[in-house]
């Protein structure tokens, strides 16, 4: 009895997960290798107007039609990199995820390792200062 | 030494205040626009109350024109509509509709229904051309000069200090400059 609950249970869950599929007009590919360059590029993408979400993940209206417009652009032969640039011509920088390496954006893709640079430089001045004593501090009064 | 968790803590609460700082303006979510100074994208598309004609963007040129994208789907265009329509009647400048993914019917009642601002509406059923526009939700309205130049954009709802502050000075200038 249990078991049967359980089975009608299951397909009724699968029927809900169908009727999540909210896309009025669902892509469709020609092969493996374009849905996967697809969604290799539409991860990489923001959604302009739900602004946390990947292309790939949106569900907004415009999101739709970027996603259609992004394959109908491999269909006519753009490489992935005309791809991005006519995006970022339209909505700019944002809708990369991963910023480029370029002047403005020198300082976000380089200073994480400036600031570990700092850090071992001041480490090492610690380390050399005390590396002569054996002796505790006197100076105990520091609590840190 | 002693004062360095000291130092460490200031130069933290700076980068906070800074980034406090740097996010007060309260459209802060609205994407930089990339078309100002660049020519409008190229369209053709069908004008909503002859479906027959299509109207291209060459069309349109030799007179600076407003261009609003909206749908009869969308709550915020609705909000401004009475904004726009105050702005339309003044007759400053063409007032030309985008409508954006809609049912031609629903967008006809709509119109008729809350009354017709614009001197022309086009439609765009799949989306294409408001993308080539960058817009990312509706309304967006795009002032384009003679030239087909774009001058000036507001994403979101305009209100009646918008055009009084941005979009008249913005024409006054496009104006003064040909």
């Amino acid at each position: 009895m249990i078991r049967w609950l359980c089975v009608l249970l299951l397909a009724c869950a699968s029927t809900l997960a169908l009727a999540q599929v909210s896309d009025p007009a669902p892509l469709r590919f020609n092969d493996r290798a374009e849905e996967q360059r697809f969604h290799a590029l539409v991860t990489e993408l923001r959604c302009v107007m739900c602004q946390n979400q990947s292309l790939a993940d949106s569900n907004a209206m415009v999101a739709h039609d970027m996603r259609r417009e992004v394959l109908a652009w491999m269909r006519q032969g753009k490489t992935d990199a005309q791809i991005q640039d006519a995006l970022v011509a339209r909505y700019g920088e944002f809708v990369l995820y991963k910023p480029r390496i370029e002047e403005k954006t020198w300082l976000l893709w380089f200073g994480p390792a400036l600031l570990l640079l700092a850090g071992g430089f001041v480490v090492a001045r610690v380390v050399r200062r005390h590396a002569g004593d054996k002796t505790i501090p006197a100076d105990d009064q520091q609590e840190w | 030494m002693r004062w360095l968790p000291l130092a460490m803590f200031a130069a933290l609460a700076v980068l906070l205040a800074a980034g406090v700082w740097l996010s007060r303006r309260p459209d802060r979510d609205v994407l930089p626009s990339t078309l100002i100074g660049k020519p409008a994208p190229t369209f053709s598309l069908p004008v909503l109350h002859e479906p027959g004609r299509l109207v291209s963007l060459a069309d349109l040129k030799g007179a600076p024109f407003v261009l609003n994208v909206w749908g009869s789907w969308c709550p915020t265009c609705r909000e401004e509509h009475p904004v726009l329509t105050r702005f339309a009647e003044t007759k400053r400048v063409r007032v030309i509709g985008l409508d954006w993914k809609d049912d031609p019917a629903d967008a006809q009642r709509w119109l008729e229904q809350f009354g017709n601002p614009y001197w022309m509406v086009l439609t765009d059923q799949d989306g294409g051309t408001v993308i080539d526009f960058g817009v990312a939700a509706a309304p967006e309205t795009f002032l384009v000069d003679g030239n087909g130049i774009v001058r000036w954009k507001k994403a979101g709802a305009m209100t009646d200090a918008t055009i009084r502050d941005e979009l008249l000075p913005a024409l006054v200038q496009l104006e003064r400059g040909r």
